[in-house]
């Protein structure tokens, strides 16, 4: 298996995408390229093209997983949640899945915190992206990789 | 799964073979026995932690309205005749399978929930591995949860340990491996990526992230079996339930997770 | 057929913030899975959540094939008022589900 190194055009910090692809990931190189175009641009309707920063946000997923079918998620944003300062909308996005987005989050002050968690499919070891939008048109992003093995013994089609 | 994951995962098997310890079969010390729950990692482990997000809870809940609900010619429900299932069902997944007299021979919890269907509801069998038959068990499984696994074993139902035994260390399929060349000898150990548990059936019928959903201890033979390329007996058949006689007997004194949660 | 499972405090003080957790039952069929014989097996998931809270909105989730079967949704709301939290979960082929939960804020 050839290395694939990896780029993408937002606020992702470079180390971090090394790590990911250090873990050897099974995607055939042209789908990849096709998911990493989609998630652009689900990010771009998203975002349109305002600048998106890193920060305020917490992805959390924990870097090694049994198994991708449920793999826990959390996101935060740091933010005091007022009316006139609060988390609009998180959007969670995935660079390998077939489909990039995860879940689009919407609240606003009554949620007390901008926090949420649930759990997520994974297709494959990969980097998963959040975006927050605050009250004031401002993005800002957090991204987490995981690692994510297959059971050994699978199962001969379902049942 | 496709087909080219599948392959690899019996390429890694395969694999695996050449570098197992091939050396007899030890049978766990008691002491060094552990639940698959202690070889999980964390965030699985909390997932059964809690009931409110433990997706087994969704059948358990089924399973109670169903204790409650009446069925069959007799217009009973389970609640008829076992009352409160929280009393009376209090230690009875932990100590089967038991021996049926009637039969003349040990009958799992999912067999003896339909001897009761069909004899006392007159009512027809719930379909092995429907979500009826599911959630009844995963119900009553839950009513042992933190109660230690109790097998007796006398001389009716010591023939059917010795051929559960005889299973577990036999080896077959195309792969020729035996249950316990990883479930005694290499538990622990990696094979593609997952960690071997010690196979003891804890927390049945249980939420396996890998179906996404339910299912039964025989379920998960099939699939170690469809592992190991290996002909699966049919859901029901006997050496299913000796298998699980044997490993239910192995398992004397662990406790009851029903319904776990696995990879 | 148990739908979900909301886990709700039955009462907080006036301002607090609570912790809410939701467990839906649904396979969340992701619309590319095949059968043995090849087909695929079409798109069924939950599309959308909405946490409502004495009739109005204060949380919604738009979910895609990406969001594990049994979906679990765990957030926060300030307890604003006694009364009810509703909870609604819509779907591919009519699938709505609601349950409720009362409050007690003092």
């Amino acid at each position: 298996m050839t290395t694939r190194r990896e780029f993408m055009v937002l606020a992702c910090g470079a180390a971090s995408i090394a790590a990911a692809t250090r873990a050897r990931a099974q995607l055939d190189p042209n789908q990849a390229g096709l998911r990493r175009a989609a998630l652009q641009e689900a990010v771009r309707k998203v975002t349109g093209v305002a600048q998106v920063r890193r920060g305020k946000v917490k992805l959390e997923l924990p870097p090694l997983i049994d198994n991708g079918n449920s793999v826990p998620l959390s996101v935060a944003v740091e933010n005091p949640m007022t009316p006139l300062d609060h988390v609009k909308a998180i959007h969670v996005f995935t660079e390998k899945n077939p489909l990039p987005e995860v879940v689009s989050v919407y609240l606003g002050p009554r949620a007390g915190r901008a926090r949420m968690s649930t759990r997520v499919r994974l297709a494959d070891t990969q980097t998963v992206l959040a975006i927050a939008q605050l009250s004031d048109g401002s993005f800002w992003s957090d991204s987490a990789e995981v690692v994510v093995t297959l059971s050994a013994c699978l199962e001969e089609g379902l049942i | 799964m496709s087909v080219r994951a599948s392959v690899r995962s019996c390429l890694a098997l395969a694999a695996a073979c050449v570098l197992l310890d091939f050396a007899a079969a030890a049978e766990i010390p008691p002491a060094e026995r552990r639940s698959g729950y202690d070889l999980m990692g964390r965030e699985t482990r909390a997932m059964q932690d809690d009931d409110a997000g433990n997706p087994g809870m969704l059948w358990v809940l089924d399973g109670e309205a169903l204790w409650n609900k009446k069925a069959g010619a007799a217009d009973r429900a389970c609640a008829a005749c076992h009352g409160d299932a929280r009393a009376s069902m209090k230690g009875v997944a932990a100590r089967h399978p038991a021996f049926d007299a009637a039969l003349g021979r040990p009958v799992n919890l999912e067999q003896r929930i339909n001897l009761c269907r069909t004899g006392r509801q007159k009512a027809p069998p719930l379909a092995l591995e429907s979500r009826e038959l599911l959630a009844l068990t995963a119900y009553v499984g839950r009513q042992s949860r933190g109660l230690p696994i109790k097998i007796a074993i006398d001389e009716r139902t010591r023939p059917f340990l010795d051929a559960g035994r005889e299973a577990f260390h036999r080896r077959q399929g195309q792969l020729n491996l035996a249950c316990a060349q990883c479930h005694d000898d290499n538990w622990g150990k990696r094979l593609a990526g997952s960690v071997i548990p010690q196979a003891h059936p804890t927390g049945y019928p249980l939420y396996r992230l890998e179906w996404q959903g339910l299912g039964s201890l025989q379920r998960r033979f099939r699939n170690c079996l469809s592992g190991i390329r290996a002909q699966a007996p049919d859901f029901g058949a006997a050496e299913f339930v000796d298998l699980e006689l044997y490993l239910m007997w192995r398992a004397n004194g662990m406790k009851i997770e029903t319904p776990a949660v696995r990879p | 057929m148990a739908r979900a499972i909301v886990n709700v405090p039955s009462q907080a003080k006036r301002g607090e913030i609570i912790e809410i957790k939701t467990l839906a039952a649904h396979p969340m069929e992701t619309g590319f899975r095949r059968t043995q014989l090849g087909e695929l097996i079409p798109r069924d998931i939950i599309r959308r959540f909405v946490c409502t809270y004495n009739g109005a909105e204060v949380f919604r989730v738009d979910l895609h094939p990406a969001v594990a079967a049994n979906p679990l949704i765990a957030f926060t709301t300030v307890a604003t008022e006694s009364g009810t939290i509703a909870f609604q979960w819509t779907g591919d082929n009519g699938y709505a589900v609601t349950e409720t939960a009362s409050i007690r804020v003092g």
